[in-house]
């Protein structure tokens, strides 16, 4: 395979004293679906919020060792976080749509962050973006109403073609369905599959059935280790550690 | 053998009803109290100014003479005055208020922004006169040097000469509005000052408190999109709270329009029209203040008393039209 998007190196993580991540050694190719599963509080949120610096608005939060997105390490001396995030979707846990911006704003809001100011480029990917995330056809005709006004499945599928508006290298999904009904995170599902022509997705999920759906990758971390990381399909049929055995045919967590 | 267990009755028992209806009893006449004193204040306000009004009508309201000497009252003067006042120190109040609810609450560490907070929300517990008292003796000289030195400058006082000859005819122009007209410092432009800092910590305590509740999931959807603190704050944070911010607004402008004590020290208390930013002028309350003890003759004080009955339905005015911009303001339908 070519190289790899993102490869993560020695890579720990701590609050304070307090050690949330251990010497995790990852990497993840273009054009894939990897997901990071594990019980509550394993550090599999903590990892991913690493990547696009995150941490760097918790006090007291500290990150060592390398992660290295398309050869360039985003805790590099001279790194700037906030271009750096231009380069990084998210998707969070629950649907965060501004609620004073209408639809469209939303979605152009990352590329108005940008300085792109000409409408009709603006539209263009608006409707490029809606449609990446399913959502056009729903919201075609109104463009213009606040966002708040979307189920939450909509929602969320907004804060996707938000996400998507500014071409990510890299889309981080923490949970992304865990705030939504089935019909909804089923389209989400759906979506993730067809997105990997555009982007490369790292999903943080709870759901181990979400997992084997949706992923090409799983890493399975346990109280701050990345435990295994492997093809899906290995993992989840013929994990190398028992304690990934464990925990995917659900002895705990 | 086992006792059979019996079922509760399906009727309360007779002591906690009793008690129940007693509380509730008591809530409601607590609460009844409170309308009662409402109702009381307007009624007793509208008798007291009955003969004011219905020697001028409501044009009591437009009229601009206050002539205690020739028994004749109008009111436009002083609620001109209450208005001028009133937003313009809240023009000057709310970006220092906000700014300093985003140093509070954004910028400072810990150690300094709750001393910070804590200092902010002192100003407020500042009693009037003591407002008053430092305008009067530490601001008012401050301006009064500045006014000195303005006429200092010859071309100036031919400027001065020119604006009085129209203040004299009772007209001023946008140039003669800034061109001092006192030497001491008192008046609107210092009544102002006053109230600018009287309301500022209303408007930062409830701006703070309301930027602190914005979700951390907006500012980092905002600081994942590629933003910089200030675009967070610009694009995230301040959109969210404004309906919040503009409650403080409200209960600063609330403030400012009823302020009496200090106002009534140091606005010069002159019933004439307003013609210099830095001539006297006299709001409502200032009005109420000093002429309520003076005011021996009937119409008179009628005439102040119907001053405070429009003072309070300006507030009450002003109140309900503060509920329906802030629910309109209001996000809605977050999830």
């Amino acid at each position: 395979m070519s190289t790899p998007l993102l490869s993560a190196q020695n890579v720990s993580i701590y609050y304070g004293d307090k050690q949330a991540v251990r010497d995790v050694n990852l990497t993840v190719q273009r054009g894939t679906v990897n997901a990071l599963i594990g019980p509550s509080g394993c550090g599999k949120t903590t990892f991913l919020r690493a990547i696009n610096r995150m941490h760097d608005l918790t006090p007291g939060a500290r990150v060592t060792g390398r992660i290295v997105l398309d050869g360039e390490d985003v805790y590099g001396p001279g790194v700037d976080p906030v271009t750096m995030r231009r380069r990084v979707g998210m998707v969070f846990q629950k649907p965060n749509p501004f609620p004073t911006m209408s639809v469209f704003d939303n979605v152009v809001s990352g590329l108005k962050l940008a300085g792109v100011r000409d409408r009709a480029r603006l539209m263009d990917v608006a409707e490029r973006s809606l449609r990446g995330a399913a959502l056009w056809d729903e919201v075609k005709d109104r463009l213009k109403t606040p966002a708040t006004g979307l189920s939450g499945g909509q929602q969320q599928r907004l804060c996707i073609a938000r996400a998507l508006a500014v071409e990510p290298e890299l889309l981080l999904m923490d949970e992304p369905t865990s705030a939504l009904d089935p019909a909804s995170t089923a389209r989400i599902e759906d979506l993730m599959t067809g997105l990997k022509q555009v982007t490369t997705i790292l999903i943080v999920t709870h759901n181990m059935h979400q997992a084997a759906r949706v992923s090409d990758t799983t890493s399975f971390f346990l109280n701050g280790d990345l435990v295994e990381h492997g093809a899906t399909d290995q993992v989840f049929t013929s994990p190398r550690d028992e304690r990934t055995e464990a925990y995917v045919t659900g002895r705990f967590g | 053998m086992n006792e059979p267990v019996r079922p509760r009755p399906l009727t309360r028992a007779p002591l906690s009803a009793r008690s129940d209806r007693t509380f509730q009893g008591l809530i409601l006449a607590l609460a009844s109290v409170i309308v009662l004193v409402f109702v009381l204040s307007v009624y007793q306000l509208g008798r007291e100014s009955w003969p004011a009004l219905r020697e001028f009508g409501l044009s009591f309201y437009t009229e601009r003479t206050w002539n205690p000497v020739s028994g004749q009252f109008g009111a436009a003067q002083m609620l001109i005055g209450t208005l001028v006042t009133s937003l313009a120190a809240l023009v000057l109040s709310v970006p220092l208020a906000v700014a300093s609810a985003l140093f509070v609450a954004e910028y400072a560490p810990k150690w300094l922004a709750n001393p910070v907070g804590y200092l902010i929300e002192l100003l407020a517990a500042v009693p009037s006169v003591v407002y008053g008292l430092w305008a009067l003796f530490v601001i008012a000289p401050i301006l009064g040097r500045w006014q000195q030195g303005f006429f200092a400058d010859p071309a100036n006082v031919a400027l001065y000469t020119r604006c009085q000859d129209l203040w004299n005819s009772g007209q001023t122009t946008l140039q003669c509005f800034f061109v001092p007209s006192a030497f001491d410092g008192r008046g609107l432009a210092l009544a102002i000052i006053i109230l600018t800092v009287m309301i500022l910590p209303y408007t930062a305590s409830v701006a703070r408190d309301v930027i602190r509740l914005v979700p951390a999931d907006q500012r980092e959807a905002m600081y994942a999109l590629g933003a910089t603190k200030w675009e967070v704050i610009s694009r995230a944070i301040l959109p969210y709270a404004r309906a919040g911010i503009l409650g403080g607004v409200i209960l600063a402008l609330g403030r400012a329009l009823g302020e009496t004590l200090a106002v009534a020290m140091v606005i010069g208390d002159s019933q004439e029209i307003i013609k210099s930013l830095w001539g006297g002028a006299s709001t409502m309350a200032s009005v109420i203040a000093n002429q309520f003890g003076d005011a021996q003759e009937r119409l008179h004080r009628s005439s102040v008393v119907a001053l405070g009955l429009g003072l309070f339905f300006l507030s009450v005015a002003v109140n309900f039209l503060a509920r329906v911009v802030i629910a309109r303001l209001t996000p809605k339908g977050i999830q």
